[in-house]
């Protein structure tokens, strides 16, 4: 116990380093998925038959690659194609993408769930399609989708960790580093263990929150 | 204003409507009674488009109800809707929900339609309600603030659809109450409704719908009171005695 403690304050700046690029492409990959999630959902809920199958089609090609394939292809593949990406945008992009397909999905159930006469009173008082979405539907399905939403925060935080298979020095690869130098396994994966799981406590916090809130209703 | 021609109206394999032909006058209160399932509500939902129509044709004030034209929009504000179910925006204040359409539809400076939208509170008698979300009124008084709520778009008419079946039996009159002030302030009304005592008093004419068409119309009294077609006059037997 001793020495893990002597390992801990050694190694912990080191692993912090780490932490820092593990909220980065958390954070980045949540906003991406965020904003394409959206826009599939809404694809998908226009009405217009084509919009609607495009978005059905990608969300399934998008779900339907495991996400160190895509972090792969992009950090590989593309610069065949003559796109070069850092290791970082590669892997906010893959993790954007593909969790954009679940949070398409998510949105799409919120939407959905409001009450369809919401929406007539909406159309009775001369809304429009994007007015009816703006002010009636969206700010109603936010409370349907934000504990799902938390869920997958707390996914996207610990998936960052597969950004290290493309040399992302997140958390998790700083971990790997300094095991495979100093030996000290033990000491390490606890330390970075428990890591993200101090990130993630936060957001657990917030699901309950979010839950509490939406359940009031 | 309303005119219908000859509508017909299938859900699938199931006609709904087969040739309703009406008209509406300005200043009328039209009320529409017949059994469930005949057709009534899906009349009023053809008139703003929230249904489409399969033949026939409707308009209002001359223009051609097509819920895929344009134009759908300026008839929605010319003739709002009050439903059965409220359908109060539950995220908002009594008063936003009041001033929503003025404001966002029609664009109404804030402050007029604040103010306008207070003054329709206080005529349905929810002046200290402004500040309630809907969940926390009750249903007699949710359907006041739709009915403020159509009125704030200044329609030249307002479709009820069975405004008071979704209500307690002691909270019926509040809202009806209001309705007949609309009416005898002149309000142009469309009515579909089980209460026939409203229809009585206050309708200028009623039509009797049943399987789809209109079986028998008239002036409110005189068919209500001694109607001719032996199936408005069992359909109104069960209704008034229906013990």
């Amino acid at each position: 116990m001793k020495g893990f403690w002597r390992d801990a304050v050694e190694f912990f700046p080191i692993l912090m380093n780490g932490v820092a690029l593990t909220i980065v492409v958390t954070i980045g990959s949540l906003l991406l998925s965020t904003v394409l999630g959206l826009i599939w959902a809404m694809m998908r809920v226009s009405g217009i038959k084509a919009l609607s199958m495009i978005s059905a089609s990608l969300i399934n090609v998008i779900r339907g690659i495991p996400i160190i394939v895509l972090l792969f292809y992009l950090y590989f593949v593309m610069p065949d194609l003559g796109v070069t990406l850092s290791a970082l945008q590669a892997a906010i992009l893959g993790l954007g993408v593909a969790y954009s397909a679940y949070q398409a999905e998510n949105f799409r159930a919120g939407i959905e769930a409001i009450d369809k006469g919401q929406i007539e009173a909406a159309q009775s008082i001369g809304m429009g399609w994007w007015l009816t979405m703006r002010r009636v539907v969206l700010p109603q399905a936010v409370r349907i989708v934000l504990p799902p939403y938390g869920n997958v925060m707390i996914m996207m935080l610990k998936d960052s960790s597969q950004a290290s298979t493309i040399t992302v020095a997140e958390l998790a690869l700083q971990g790997k580093l300094i095991a495979s130098s100093t030996f000290k396994n033990t000491s390490v994966f606890t330390l970075v263990a428990l890591m993200y799981l101090t990130m993630s406590i936060p957001l657990i916090l917030l699901v309950r929150h979010f839950e509490k809130r939406a359940g009031k209703r | 204003m309303i005119e219908l021609n000859d509508v017909h109206k299938s859900f699938g394999e199931n006609e709904v409507l087969k040739g309703i032909t009406a008209s509406v006058q300005k200043g009328e209160v039209v009320c529409i009674v017949g059994p469930s399932g005949s057709g009534k509500s899906t009349i009023l939902r053809c008139i703003n488009g929230l249904e489409s129509y399969d033949r026939g044709e409707i308009s209002v004030e001359g223009l051609k109800v097509d819920r895929d034209a344009p134009s759908i929009v300026n008839i929605r504000t010319q003739v709002s809707m009050v439903f059965q179910r409220f359908n109060l925006f539950p995220h908002r204040t009594a008063l936003e929900n009041v001033i929503e359409g003025p404001l966002f539809v029609k664009k109404e400076p804030r402050a007029q339609a604040l103010e306008r939208g207070r003054a329709l509170l206080a005529q349905v008698g929810l002046a200290e309600k402004a500040d309630a979300h809907p969940p926390q009124l009750s249903g007699g008084q949710q359907q006041r603030v739709a009915i403020a709520r159509a009125l704030a778009m200044q329609p030249k008419a307002i479709l009820f659809d069975e405004p008071t079946s979704a209500l307690d039996p002691e909270l019926v009159g509040d809202v009806l109450g209001v309705m007949r002030k609309l009416a005898d302030d002149g309000m142009t009304m469309v009515v579909v409704t089980h209460e026939m005592g409203f229809a009585r008093d206050v309708a200028d004419r009623v039509l009797f719908i049943d399987g789809g068409v209109i079986v028998e119309q008239g002036p409110a009294k005189a068919l209500l009171n001694q109607p001719q077609h032996p199936r408005t006059q069992d359909f109104l037997r069960r209704v008034l005695h229906p013990l």
